[in-house]
């Protein structure tokens, strides 16, 4: 059994920990705020010799993908970290990662994207690069970040996955935070994650291989895409099963979701990253005084949990989707058009409304998510819903 | 330095029947480089350009050594990567101690001097035990022979047309050999498809260094260059010949000329058989022809005061 200690510490801290734990071979990262305390605790235990990892402190987050990619095409465990700007700067990388199916694990530290210029929480850039291929998972506390990283080593190294994981944690919020933090021993993690056995590598000189091929006209472009979409949805089972594993190492549990008071909730708030918590607060008062409120936290973004997130919602009188990112000109922010998505085939419609919250760090109080539960309820008792998405708490001068 | 007849019996690892048009510097400048690694496995990073395209063509692969292609301006970060996991796996006692790989990262001078400029500082910066190959033909032959800024001043491109108002291109070439030198890493060095001997030693050289090493090739194109494809050789013969481009090497900051020119020619002689440079040749261009050899001179001079008088 597991020795679990637990620890005051900061998300970053924690990560930068479960890092160490998973024995990488190759960390290439470059800093950038609020990444930053990642990167700089991961090169202490460099300095300290408490990792064999070889840390490459690249130019820039382009290059720390590049590197990345050659690492893990030689036959290395290839892990590193980003925020906002560095991820905007990898995009090209990232679908490059993804299509040369490398499970390279990257933490995301949730930040804004200029302009303007900002450092705080949102969500606009993970949700910019959510097409890239990567099998996405969102921390709410320091605790889940920890948890996430680990299990992320397992799920991109599953032969039937064979993918880049990235796990998200908020900038500031999760990452800055003093949290109270359980961690595992070294020996127990490095038991769960195991050795990695690569597939091609470049450095079985033996046996030479070519990665990144030319696929021009009629060549195997959009059937390698079609395989791409397979070991994506081959993640669902892989993330479930390495799930139940984990949750029964940690005595934590977890699942792509999670609910609360769903059970005989009558409207819910859906919610992404560490507002969970404050969503769970405001519930949390309204159930005692007797209102029948709940909420659903993603803890999965790619894959997208449709048909959880589906049975979570069914029968529901109003649902209310908090978007910490903008997708301008859509019908709403990015989880609001996959939620209505998922809730498209129930029989019975459900009223979804979406409220924009929190970008740039903008202040989440506990009478914003008081004011949608207030409208849902509204709209349970036959108000219309507003017209349009919502900028919650948004000054009307800025 | 092995002799021409025993790098005839070293195996050539990038095969024949790639898709490289005929005489094209770049796959001669690969071949003579992969010579000079030796009989250790070669591990070959390739930036996107020609010699990506032409060679890898899925499900085929003309390198017989393990080959990665990642993208345009990052075969140097990609291939710091490559050789940061050997490191890191030899730490972890999954590669024998005693292994030895060569690690070799190839791009065009668009990749190079251009978009991948950054990344091949940070690589050098890092020290990485690599070698970076620069082919250099003067454009972004692969699209379709735009300018690039290793363009010779006054030769034509697609984006620095010639016309009324412009002859050709209008800036000098970036002298990005000196720019790596700058950065203090061990081995620099200029050679040309032209001399084999010289390239090949000098790639000798560059894989024996330990740390980061760079070569720039001079590698013609008949197809950007508008010259016949058996002439590619005698051109970049030309352009050493003429002091256009020189061959050197810079070990740990000392600068060393490795073929002497003693009766260096006009420019023109290698300006003129080239269509590129067609127009400098009709009536009206000739201040611009002078300009070109006085840029011509005025590197030479600053090179030869570069190097050690041995």
């Amino acid at each position: 059994m597991p020795e679990h200690k637990t620890l005051a510490a900061t998300g970053n801290s924690v990560v930068a920990e479960a890092m160490r734990q998973c024995k990488p071979d190759v960390v290439a990262a470059y800093p950038i705020t609020p990444q930053t305390t990642i990167v700089e605790e991961f090169a202490a235990f460099v300095a300290k010799g408490k990792t064999h990892c070889e840390y490459v402190t690249v130019e820039s987050e382009h290059s720390a993908m590049s590197a990345c990619i050659g690492a893990s095409a030689a036959g290395a465990r290839v892990m590193t970290a980003t925020a906002s700007q560095g991820l905007a700067l990898m995009w090209e990388e990232l679908y490059i990662a993804s299509g040369m199916r490398l499970p390279i694990v990257m933490a995301n530290a949730n930040r804004a994207l200029s302009a303007p210029i900002n450092i705080h929480c949102d969500h606009s850039d993970i949700m910019g690069a959510r097409d890239a291929g990567w099998v996405t998972l969102f921390a709410e506390t320091a605790q889940e970040a920890y948890d996430n990283t680990i299990m992320s080593v397992r799920i991109a190294e599953h032969p039937d996955v064979l993918l880049p994981v990235m796990s998200c944690l908020d900038g500031f919020i999760t990452t800055h935070s003093i949290d109270r933090v359980s961690v595992m021993d070294d020996e127990s993690i490095a038991g769960f994650v195991g050795d990695y056995e690569p597939q091609n590598a470049l450095l079985d000189t033996d046996n030479p291989v070519a990665h990144g091929n030319f696929s021009g006209l009629g060549g195997p472009y959009f059937e390698f895409k079609k395989q791409q979409r397979e070991a994506i949805e081959n993640s669902r089972a892989v993330i479930k099963s390495v799930g139940e594993e984990y949750s029964a190492l940690s005595g934590r549990p977890f699942d792509v979701i999670e609910t609360w008071g769903m059970e005989d909730a009558e409207v819910a708030v859906v919610v992404i990253g560490s507002t969970a918590g404050n969503a769970r607060t405001v519930a949390r008062h309204l159930r005692a005084d007797g209102k029948k409120v709940g909420v659903v936290k993603v803890r999965v973004w790619r894959p997208f949990p449709y048909a959880e997130i589906a049975a979570a919602l069914k029968g529901l009188k109003a649902v209310a989707v908090l978007d910490r990112s903008e997708s301008f000109g859509a019908e709403g922010g990015p989880l609001f058009l996959e939620v209505r998505s998922a809730l498209y085939d129930l029989a019975e419609r459900v009223p979804v409304v979406n409220y924009i919250y929190g970008l740039g760090g903008s202040d989440v109080k506990l009478e914003l998510i008081e004011q949608v539960f207030t409208d849902l309820a509204d709209i349970a008792a036959g108000a219309a819903a507003p017209a349009g998405l919502v900028y919650l708490g948004a000054r009307e001068e800025a | 330095m092995a002799n021409l007849k025993e790098l005839t019996h070293r195996e050539d690892r990038l095969a024949g029947g790639h898709r490289l048009c005929a005489g094209c510097g770049a796959s001669i400048a690969v071949r003579q480089v992969l010579l000079g690694a030796g009989e250790d496995p070669v591990v070959v990073g390739c930036a996107t350009g020609c010699l990506e395209v032409s060679t890898t063509i899925y499900p085929y692969s003309s390198w017989k050594t393990p080959f990665i292609h990642n993208a345009f301006e990052n075969s140097s970060a990609t291939i710091s990567g490559v050789e940061a996991a050997f490191n890191g796996l030899k730490r972890a006692g999954k590669i024998d101690p005693d292994k030895k790989v060569r690690f070799v990262a190839f791009g065009g001078d668009g990749g190079t001097y251009d978009i991948g400029l950054q990344a091949l500082s940070g690589a050098m910066e890092r020290g990485h035990d690599m070698v970076y190959v620069c082919y250099d033909n003067g454009a972004y032959m692969n699209t379709g022979i735009q300018r690039s800024s290793a363009t010779p001043k006054g030769a034509w491109a697609t984006t620095a047309e010639v016309g009324s108002a412009q002859p050709g291109k209008q800036q000098k070439r970036k002298d990005l050999t000196a720019i790596i030198a700058a950065h203090g890493v061990p081995y620099v060095a200029q050679a040309s498809v032209s001399h084999w001997k010289d390239l090949t030693t000098k790639a000798e050289k560059a894989f024996n260094t330990p740390g980061a090493a760079f070569i720039n090739v001079f590698a013609p194109c008949p197809r950007g260059w508008r010259t016949p494809s058996s002439a590619t050789i005698e051109i970049a013969k030309s352009a050493v010949q003429t002091g256009f481009w020189p061959l050197y090497e810079v070990e740990d900051g000392v600068w060393r000329q490795t073929v002497k020119v003693h009766n260096r020619k006009p420019v023109e002689e290698f300006l003129k058989p080239q269509g590129r440079f067609k127009h400098l040749f009709a009536p009206g261009n000739e201040a611009l022809l002078a300009e070109i050899q006085a840029d011509v001179d005025r590197s030479w001079d600053q090179l030869l005061a570069r190097c050690s008088q041995d």
